[in-house]
């Protein structure tokens, strides 16, 4: 089980897809996944490790860490990408439940399946607010558990056992600072691409509405 | 997930490129992906463990690293193959694009489409020509703009391509002016250079295949506009739009086209 599991199950919510969705799965491929897996992970691999505080007293440093990672950015932008993902599946499975039903009753009750109407547009449009839902609530998190979305070169720890207030180090935060900023620009760049998304299906299947009572009428 | 992933994405846009186009593909797999994740991500992987200064102070190690490296080499050939990677998809959206309304056109029964089957639709190889050479042109106009803004920000952080051996340090928790010494500076400056080399190369067959590109947009106009010139009482647009699909359909379709009148 990796992140090739993801991959191919966002190049199977690809087909059923707008343009937009399409450039969406693009953007969280390439700029997210990607440069989680080639770059990311590598920077935060020795972050406990790398953690020095000027004490010697044991367990501070643990401590302290604890303290002040309560989840590893890294972590929680696994949970992100995988979270961000899912709502996808809710598409996948309609239409899986559409093609059973043509199956079941042996004839053709949808134009096509996998075409962006009725109920499944629905469900389309519910994965799009949820997936937006995803991206706000984790940038929120981000922001409130790190306090912005800065890291410090040091931290003052003053938690029990250390005796005073300690003077802790924590390793490449530049390059940490860049790489999370580099997740809130790629996160705000899903969410503008999921409300564009949205607005367009909402426009399209209103205007859509009203040509049909037009002809109609 | 992996560099694999890329490169089954980008093997998908190599049907479509130029000649160049698919040098500049090879290199990119060959000498730069390739050299990154087999031999460049092994030199670099124990910089911070092997970085080395001369004090006991408890995080002066940890600070200096982070003002000498605030982003690793590594990390940011990474980010400069992606950016440079990426434009390429978009001429991979347009073909995907002509591609789906060539199955609406055939779906519907359009007489206009000659293809036999979908599957002929789905391996058909498009010529840039129109609206994909636009898409083209400024895929390797970004290319170009990535590449030299990478080779630049790298020029900029790190005071040129050479690796030194050591460096003086004197940010605080570190007392003093601190000697740090950094782990395989020579294998690293190798490794830089060859990263730059290779850049290079890249940027220069990216401007070929503008230059490539452009003469040939303009070979074609001039033709056209000599074509309109000799012979006055052609049904211009027409006539070159049917010139354009036949070129088009030359190569997979075996039907002859239904006449226009």
């Amino acid at each position: 089980m990796s992140w090739a599991f993801l991959r191919d199950l966002l190049s199977g919510v690809n087909r059923y897809s707008t343009g937009i969705g399409r450039i969406w799965v693009a953007v969280v491929f390439i700029f997210r996944l990607l440069v989680y897996v080639a770059a990311a992970e590598s920077i935060w691999k020795y972050e406990h490790d790398e953690f020095e505080c000027n004490i010697k007293q044991p367990g501070c440093e643990n401590v302290c860490f604890d303290h002040f990672f309560p989840v590893s950015h890294v972590r929680l932008w696994a949970l992100q990408l995988i979270m961000v993902s899912t709502p996808s599946l809710l598409v996948v499975f309609h239409v899986a439940y559409r093609e059973n039903r043509e199956k079941q009753h042996h004839q053709k009750l949808y134009k096509s399946p996998g075409e962006i109407d009725g109920g499944l547009l629905c469900t389309y449009l519910i994965s799009l607010i949820l997936k937006t839902g995803f991206e706000v609530v984790f940038l929120i998190l981000f922001y409130k558990l790190y306090n912005g979305f800065r890291v410090p070169r040091l931290v003052k720890c003053d938690v029990r056992p250390c005796p005073n207030t300690v003077d802790c180090y924590i390793s490449k935060p530049t390059e940490k600072m860049i790489f999370l900023h580099f997740l809130v620009a790629t996160s705000c760049l899903c969410i503008v691409l999921n409300l564009s998304e949205l607005s367009y299906l909402i426009c399209k299947y209103s205007t859509k509405c009203d040509l049909k009572r037009y002809t109609e009428n | 997930m992996d560099w694999g992933s890329l490169q089954t994405i980008l093997g998908g846009v190599n049907k479509h490129s130029t000649s160049i186009g698919k040098i500049w593909l090879t290199v990119l797999f060959i000498f730069r992906i390739m050299i990154l994740v087999v031999a460049a991500e092994r030199v670099w992987g124990d910089e911070q463990d092997d970085f080395i200064c001369n004090t006991l102070q408890p995080g002066c190690k940890n600070v200096c690293y982070d003002h000498f490296f605030p982003i690793s080499h590594i990390r940011l050939w990474a980010l400069q193959l992606i950016f440079v990677s990426t434009p390429a998809l978009l001429v991979a959206m347009h073909v995907a694009y002509r591609r789906h309304e060539k199955k609406r056109q055939f779906r519907k029964g359009d007489q206009k489409c000659e293809y036999k089957d979908i599957e002929e639709i789905r391996s058909q190889r498009f010529h840039i020509e129109g609206a994909l050479w636009w898409t083209y042109t400024c895929s390797i106009f970004f290319r170009l703009v990535f590449e030299a803004v990478f080779m630049y920000a790298f020029y900029f952080m790190y005071d040129g391509f050479r690796m030194p051996r050591l460096m003086k340090c004197s940010a605080w928790p570190c007392p003093n002016t601190v000697d740090c010494f950094v782990s395989r500076p020579t294998e690293k400056t190798v490794f830089t250079i060859f990263m730059i080399a290779v850049s290079s190369i890249c940027i220069l067959l990216n401007v070929a295949e503008l230059c490539y590109l452009l003469t040939k947009f303009f070979l074609r106009r001039s033709k056209k506009a000599g074509n309109q010139k000799h012979h006055p009482n052609h049904e211009n647009k027409e006539e070159t739009k049917q010139n354009e699909m036949n070129e088009l359909i030359s190569d997979s379709c075996q039907n002859t086209v239904i006449g226009f009148t």
